[in-house]
């Protein structure tokens, strides 16, 4: 690809914005409802608007309980094979809850689906603001990251990037043709603080504006950004019998998300103060560092690769 | 003010996951179990897991709050198949470690919570006891790393309705800020700091030592504040504001920004000067207390020695 070269890319018609995914995530559960109020209120204007915005909330029994979830993990139910399994009387609230939402802003795959999905999402980790997507190469993506780095500099902002096939994509946001998630942390479940709500309210804010810039044919200059690519979890230390963690993240890691983590770093604190290092051979970038929702998935921290991604410009395609 | 003097202590009980997801707690009584900690000196220890049901399901209770349980009332009400199970773990935990108000009851009760605020080490008080006034004072001293400050509660013994109302002495060790559900390194070594260092109080009294009188400020809740709500759907409309979120303790004056709403808007603190605390408490949403407001007193007390025979 020739650095220079612009790329041409379909107008974004139809984006979605979604909380509550995960119904403790307060800040999106917050977000949206508060989107759902204004739109009610310039439902008249949206005629001359470029981009219909549908905003969802995702799960809205699990918001009602202030739960993460009510029978399973909603955001690991959009593999195709859940999304297209069969279902009966047994079938977990959020699989049929999946469905309807493939329903609404799907079919994941086909040329219904809406055009971008942004998905919030909150964590108790020390992450600042992350876009969580599957590819390193979705310009749009890419260039909705780069711009809003440049329009709030004053959060720290890192793109990661699960490599899974679309096969085997499982979350809320690859529902759309484009997606992605946006998490923010710290926040304790179950608890809204204002400046990470207010953070999330300016990062859609300027999410959709430029999707607006976008379709009006704006030409996006190319450019780099850093992207974080996931390479493995670690778990805490477990007792082989109760299997309850018998280690806390190591007050030096704490806190200390996208820090470069290096062979014999500290690690984990046990119960009864020793310290365990990091074992790994090379140096890898923590994050998810202390997640609450990770225990039960057996995941203490994730660690990731950092390489600089090139992106084109970018514009709308003229039909 | 003379001297007092009480029983030697001999037993004590900590106590955990009296809120199944405040995890602190729940993994010090673990090990505390695991290292089968029973004697220290003069000091028998029990480490006791309030709430194992909710310890197992990671929340905060199964059916009602535990630790609203322990009032005489409820303590003494007759158990039904529709009793909630909290109701009856509380007559198990008293009959276990009471009965409150007896002499069979443990001389000192410890019970360890988290909270989401940024409340640092705060000890919880039923009411005035110049045994656990001493031990504020005596971890005042010996933690300096974080700032260490209390909580008095001022409730008869009859309507005390927490789980360390069931000790002869007994306070609540309160840290944050950390989210439920999860444990961090620094809240865990704080509390376990805690814990030895009263362990070692009650050592050093029992042997005999004089613990000087002094004075120390403790804090009383006056009123508390609610969210701002919407009055047809009644969820929050406003969040903590950004200048009041993590500066539990710190005087809130008359014009001082509260809440930042959803769509912006601040609103102001209209009221007489007081000390915010339990700012932004994750549990509290449910009881309807964005934070609670309360005065800062000095109370005077004696030197307190142990009874000799």
């Amino acid at each position: 690809m020739e650095v220079g070269a612009v790329v041409c890319l379909p107008r974004l018609s139809r984006v979605a914005v979604c909380g509550g995914t995960h119904g403790n995530e307060l800040s999106g559960v917050y977000l949206v409802r508060e989107l759902l109020k204004v739109k009610k209120k310039v439902m008249v204007e949206e005629e001359e608007e470029s981009v219909s915005v549908v905003i969802v909330l995702s799960n809205p029994r699990a918001t009602q309980q202030c739960h993460r979830y009510i029978d399973t993990d909603l955001n690991r139910c959009f593999t195709h094979a859940t999304l297209n399994g069969p279902l009966s009387d047994t079938t977990p609230y959020e699989i049929v809850r999946s469905r309807e939402l493939n329903t609404l802003l799907g079919p994941k795959g086909s040329s219904q689906a809406v055009d971008l999905v942004c998905d919030l999402h909150n964590t108790t980790a020390n992450m600042g603001m992350c876009f969580i997507t599957y590819s390193d190469c979705d310009w749009i993506c890419l260039h909705i990251f780069r711009h809003l780095q440049m329009e709030i500099p004053d959060i720290p902002m890192r793109f990661i990037h699960f490599d899974v096939s679309n096969k085997e994509s499982y979350s809320l946001d690859s529902v759309g043709k484009h997606g992605f998630a946006m998490e923010i942390g710290p926040q304790p479940h179950g608890v809204v603080r204002s400046n990470i709500y207010t953070a999330m309210k300016g990062g859609v804010q300027h999410m959709l504006d430029w999707v607006r810039l976008f379709n009006s044919g704006k030409m996006f200059k190319g450019g780099f950004v850093d992207v974080f690519t996931m390479v493995k979890h670690i778990d805490y230390p477990r007792d082989s019998v109760t299997h309850n963690i018998t280690a806390v993240i190591h007050p030096h890691l704490q806190d200390r998300d996208f820090c470069l983590l290096h062979p014999e770093d500290p690690l984990f604190q046990t119960f009864s103060g020793e310290t365990l290092r990091y074992k790994g051979n090379e140096p890898l970038y923590p994050f998810f560092i202390n997640e609450c929702a990770y225990y039960e998935k057996g995941i203490a921290l994730s660690l990731a690769r950092k390489k600089r991604v090139m992106i084109p410009p970018i514009q709308v395609e003229t039909s | 003010m003379e001297q007092v003097s009480f029983p030697p202590l001999s037993s004590v009980v900590i106590c955990g996951g009296t809120h199944g997801n405040e995890m602190t707690g729940v993994y010090l009584v673990r090990e505390m179990q695991k290292q089968k900690v029973d004697k220290v000196g003069s000091v028998s220890i029990n480490a006791v897991m309030s709430n194992p049901r909710a310890v197992e399901a990671c929340t905060r209770y199964t059916e009602t709050d535990l630790n609203r349980c322990f009032t005489d009332a409820l303590l003494s009400s007759p158990i039904t198949d529709s009793t909630p199970y909290e109701v009856r773990r509380a007559q198990e935990l008293n009959a276990q470690l009471g009965p409150k108000g007896s002499n069979k009851a443990v001389d000192m009760l410890i019970d360890l919570h988290n909270t989401t605020s940024n409340m640092g080490l705060c000890l919880i008080f039923d009411s005035i006891d110049y045994v656990t006034l001493h031990i504020f004072k005596y971890l005042q001293s010996k933690i300096p790393s974080v700032p260490v400050r209390s909580l008095l509660l001022e409730k008869p013994p009859s309507e005390a309705y927490s789980l360390d109302s069931v000790g002869k002495h007994s306070f609540s060790i309160e840290v944050g800020p950390q989210p439920n559900g999860v444990v961090r390194a620094d809240i865990f070594n704080i509390v376990k700091e805690a814990v030895d260092h009263t362990i070692g109080f009650l050592q050093e009294f029992n042997r005999g030592g004089t613990f000087e009188g002094g004075e120390v400020e403790a804090f009383t809740v006056v009123k508390s504040v609610d969210y701002p709500r919407d009055p047809m759907t009644g969820e929050i409309t406003a969040a903590i504001h950004p200048q009041l979120q993590d500066n539990d303790f710190k005087l809130l004056k008359r014009g001082d920004p509260m809440f930042l709403s959803f769509t912006g808007e601040t609103v102001k603190y209209e009221g007489e000067e007081l000390y915010p605390l339990f700012v932004n408490e994750c549990a509290y949403y449910e009881k309807k207390i964005a934070f609670h407001l309360a005065q800062k007193l000095t109370h005077k007390f004696p030197s307190i020695r142990v009874k000799k025979d």
